[in-house]
């Protein structure tokens, strides 16, 4: 058998050694691949739709009906849902349907706006904590912890005594404030991480300025969870805000939002039960759809969970 | 190697101590002289965790040296001012370890490799920029279309490639490799330390060539020297080295090197030091050797032995041989 065998050598019949250095896959950049991979998880999708549907909404919605959101239609006090009105009436007969999408605005703005503002405080906070280290690292960092142990609830109230106003402006204000805590600890980890890292080291050895480190290199590696942290921070501040206002201390009538609605409604809850659904069920859609989609990001956008 | 008598780095007492806590410090490099002429090789070879790749970011002003100088062309490194501190880091240039690890994953080959050119202004025009790009990637046998790859589109070897033409964009006299080849198997390593030689020849350049592999030391080195916790403890042309090690730690170390002749290779006797290495921090007086010495000496304990000339360039620290 193996005197037949020795005479049958291997021969090369293609392969040029010229083409082994040749790469087939069309290149591709980092937020091509993340939105590939996006792509395929459905979950995330549903919520890109429904968080496009609600936002759309929320801009058009009030526009869709003949009332206003503080027009009051005596008459027709607590009506359920009809053709006339879409989602009833509350108990000073305006229009559920209207007041969602205006209430919602005040609550979309606040999550977005709040959430950026808190992020970007947040990571130069965390990033120059981070990137000079040692003492500034250890000052900051104390001081976030400071911070961190004042309950938020004792900030708004305090807030809005000193600004003597109860509203939208107060309520953002007091929201970062203490927002922004979180971030700047996710982004002082990583970039501590990072700063080691020998790309950033023969960033150094080339000598690339400081700034530039920090802008060419560490920032581009930390989008990613900056990203991801944003649109978990986003449902948290909706949250927040609805809460504040459920308490009382946020949005005065008669502009509304989801929880000032939901507050108002919870008198009526043994009768009128659609009153409270409503702002309810768009929180909880909101919420929902935020924290899916930040769940969908992170799996697209962290490397160490590639395929 | 026309002109090997220019000293282009001269390293004068240096350390480098961090400080772990209030009480200990970490004396990654202790009290180390060397010097590298211009178109010389010096490899530094020893164990992990040595010092070897403390030294050469210290020498290339990466980390400020606790003691000592390092001179290059008669000036000290670390006391440069802003934009000589600039010029010296357009001369002296670092190959990292390991390649995955080195190259920022965002940017591409292309930027990667133009960043040391746009912080030295090397080119006038992005025409110009792109040109040098390709240029370089040919230099170091790549494609130019790598140029528009992402790091992790490459293979370990083509990586290293790439870290070799960003440290050679900005046209430098020095370049410290850092184990550029461990982190690679085989073939791979063959052809990189050929690269490095090719380009030394064409590009008359200066390696400080650090590694743990003996063997490949050897090939690419002119002069070696060995170090063992953060002191250099031989220091000889690399065939004097191989031939005729002195210092008890060398003899080991060489005895280590597997030699590709089985009738050989199955007789060859090999030195097994006893123990392990001790903790750099907070070490005892003396030599750092003696604990594992088989000849040590009443008077290795209290004082450590400096590195003395044995003749024809061969230095060694140890008591056996200066007496």
């Amino acid at each position: 058998m193996a005197e037949t065998t020795v005479d049958e050598k291997f021969e090369i019949i293609g392969c040029e050694n010229s083409d082994s250095e040749k790469i087939v896959r069309p290149t591709m950049t980092y937020w091509q691949d993340a939105w590939r991979r996006l792509k395929s998880n459905n979950v995330a999708m549903i919520s890109i739709v429904i968080l496009i549907a609600l936002v759309v909404m929320t801009i058009i919605g009030p526009h869709l009906t003949p009332y206003t959101h503080e027009e009051m239609i005596v008459e027709e006090r607590n009506m359920a849902p009809s053709s006339e009105h879409w989602f009833g009436t509350d108990e000073l007969g305006r229009d559920i349907f209207t007041r969602v999408w205006k209430g919602g605005r005040v609550s979309m703005l606040i999550g977005v706006v709040g959430a950026f503002v808190a992020s970007f405080v947040g990571c130069i906070y965390g990033g120059i904590a981070a990137y000079f280290g040692g003492t500034v690292d250890d000052i900051m960092m104390r001081i976030v912890e400071i911070l961190v142990s004042i309950p938020y609830l004792i900030v708004v109230i305090l807030i809005s005594v000193l600004t003597r106003s109860k509203g939208m402006g107060s309520i953002l204000l007091a929201l970062c404030i203490t927002g922004w805590c979180g971030t700047a600890r996710l982004v002082r980890g990583q970039i501590l991480q990072l700063k080691e890292k020998e790309f950033v080291i023969a960033a150094k050895a080339l000598g690339v300025s400081d700034w530039k480190i920090i802008t060419r290199h560490l920032i581009p590696n930390t989008l990613g969870i900056i990203i991801v942290s944003i649109t978990f921070d986003i449902p948290g501040f909706i949250f927040s805000e609805a809460f504040l206002s459920y308490i009382g201390l946020g949005v005065q009538s008669p502009d509304t939002s989801w929880g000032a609605m939901a507050s108002a409604a919870q008198n009526n809850l043994m009768f009128y039960p659609y009153q409270l659904f409503f702002p309810a069920l768009m929180i909880a859609l909101t919420m929902l759809a935020f924290s899916l989609l930040g769940d969908g990001l992170r799996d697209a956008l962290d490397p160490r969970l590639r395929q | 190697m026309a002109k090997l008598h220019e000293e282009l780095i001269q390293v004068n007492n240096l350390k480098k101590y961090f400080r772990i806590s209030r009480k200990s410090v970490l004396k990654a490099v202790d009290d180390v002289s060397f010097s590298i002429k211009k178109g010389e090789t010096l490899g530094l070879v020893g164990e992990s965790g040595c010092g070897k790749s403390t030294c050469g970011r210290t020498v290339v002003g990466l980390y400020d040296a606790t003691g000592g100088s390092v001179l290059y062309e008669g000036k000290d490194v670390h006391r440069l001012k802003k934009d000589e501190k600039l010029q010296f880091k357009k001369n002296a240039q670092y190959i990292f370890q390991d390649p995955y690890a080195s190259l920022d994953p965002r940017m591409t080959i292309g930027d990667i490799i133009g960043e040391g050119m746009d912080v030295h202004q090397m080119h006038s025009n992005e025409k110009e920029r792109t040109a040098r790009i390709h240029e370089l990637l040919e230099l170091v046998g790549l494609n130019p279309e790598h140029a528009v790859r992402y790091p992790h589109e490459l293979s370990g070897g083509q990586r290293q490639r790439v870290g070799i033409a960003r440290a050679l964009a900005v046209e430098p006299e020095f370049i410290v490799c850092d184990e550029p080849i461990s982190a690679l198997d085989v073939s791979i390593q063959a052809q990189i330390v050929n690269l490095l030689i090719e380009l030394q020849e064409n590009l008359d350049l200066t390696y400080l060539f650090i590694s743990h592999d003996l063997s490949m030391v050897k090939h690419i080195s002119n002069r070696v020297a060995v170090m063992y916790l953060g002191v250099i403890v031989e220091l000889a042309s690399s065939e004097e080295l191989y031939k005729n090690a002195l210092h008890p730690y060398t003899k080991a170390l060489m005895s280590a090197i597997p030699v590709p002749d089985p009738d050989v290779e199955s007789s060859r006797e090999r030195i097994i030091l006893p123990g392990d290495v001790p903790s750099p921090i907070n070490p005892p007086p003396g030599c750092k050797f003696q604990g594992r010495c088989k000849y040590a000496m009443p008077i290795c304990k209290e004082k450590t032995p400096e590195l003395v000339d044995q003749g024809d360039g061969h230095f060694v620290a140890c008591y056996l041989h200066n007496k």
